[in-house]
């Protein structure tokens, strides 16, 4: 599967935003809801939330992208990220709001990087992986469609 | 101020250096440790390195600053008296991106007259940053 690259893009954006207002309010619930998030994406980039938003709201605006991007590295990442926030909830919720913080932050740096500069480390991390082990993924593919 | 607000402005802080540290090692010029003769891996693949300097540039097939990086790699080498310019595709050349611990496309290796890897760029390199890296050597 193939996706627009700016989709993602546009997810980490709203992901950044989500992430600093947990860490202001130290609130579980929102933790969870973007673990929640992180899930959905992870298990089926369609049913992303924002990535939703983006194909309703911006997609139609920007004109088709040049190129497209592997889904699985998007899916590695966005597991990571789960898996961060999922931490996070727990954290907050069972008292332990330094270990909330802490994940929140890691997840944070992660989303902000991605958004900021278009570095999404996750998928470097799964690209790597199997570039190492010999089954490589290219990063970005032509769009057929763009021409 | 909360804790959480501290936290947030140390993160966003430290990755706004860590980004632009990233950005900023896109297409610099790094020099090889000790440049060895006539790189084996290099030798393999049988090219022209007559000339004083050739720029070999690895690149994937679909990867937009690969295109950008050919078309200034070749603009020079078509500039430049003594400087050429060969594109490799990294898919079909697997053992010698390993060999030459090459991780991204595109990755530039600026070879000089004796098969020599003098020194090399991933990311897209600027015109000066690759008018200076073959200075020394055309």
């Amino acid at each position: 599967m193939l996706l627009d690259p700016r989709g993602p893009r546009f997810s980490a954006a709203v992901t950044t935003v989500v992430l600093v207002l947990v860490l202001i309010t130290g609130s579980g619930w929102l933790a969870l809801a973007q673990a929640v998030v992180f899930a959905l994406s992870a298990f089926r980039p369609a049913l992303s939330p924002y990535g939703l938003v983006y194909r309703a709201l911006l997609a139609p605006r920007l004109g088709r992208p040049e190129e497209l991007e592997p889904a699985a590295p998007f899916r590695f990442a966005q597991t990571v990220g789960f898996g961060f926030a999922a931490v996070a909830t727990v954290g907050y919720l069972a008292g332990a709001p330094v270990v909330g913080t802490v994940a929140a932050g890691f997840a944070l740096a992660a989303a902000f990087l991605n958004a900021a500069f278009g570095l999404c480390l996750g998928c470097e991390a799964f690209l790597l992986f199997r570039r190492a082990t010999h089954r490589p993924v290219q990063s970005r593919v032509p769009n057929p469609s763009a021409h | 101020m909360s804790p959480g607000l501290w936290v947030v402005v140390a993160v966003l802080g430290a990755t706004t250096v860590l980004g632009l540290l990233w950005q900023r090692s896109n297409g610099r010029m790094r020099d090889a440790a000790a440049p060895a003769p006539g790189h084996p891996a290099l030798a393999g693949l049988e090219l022209d390195l007559s000339l004083p300097v050739t720029l070999v540039q690895f690149s994937s097939a679909f990867c937009a600053p690969c295109r950008a990086t050919r078309a200034l790699c070749a603009d020079v080498a078509s500039r430049t008296p003594g400087v050429g310019h060969v594109e490799l595709d990294a898919e079909h050349h697997l053992d010698t991106v390993r060999a030459l611990d090459i991780r991204r496309t595109p990755t530039v290796l600026v070879v000089d007259g004796a098969g020599r890897i003098v020194r090399r760029a991933s990311g897209l390199p600027t015109r000066s940053q690759l008018m200076t890296a073959i200075a020394d050597l055309v």
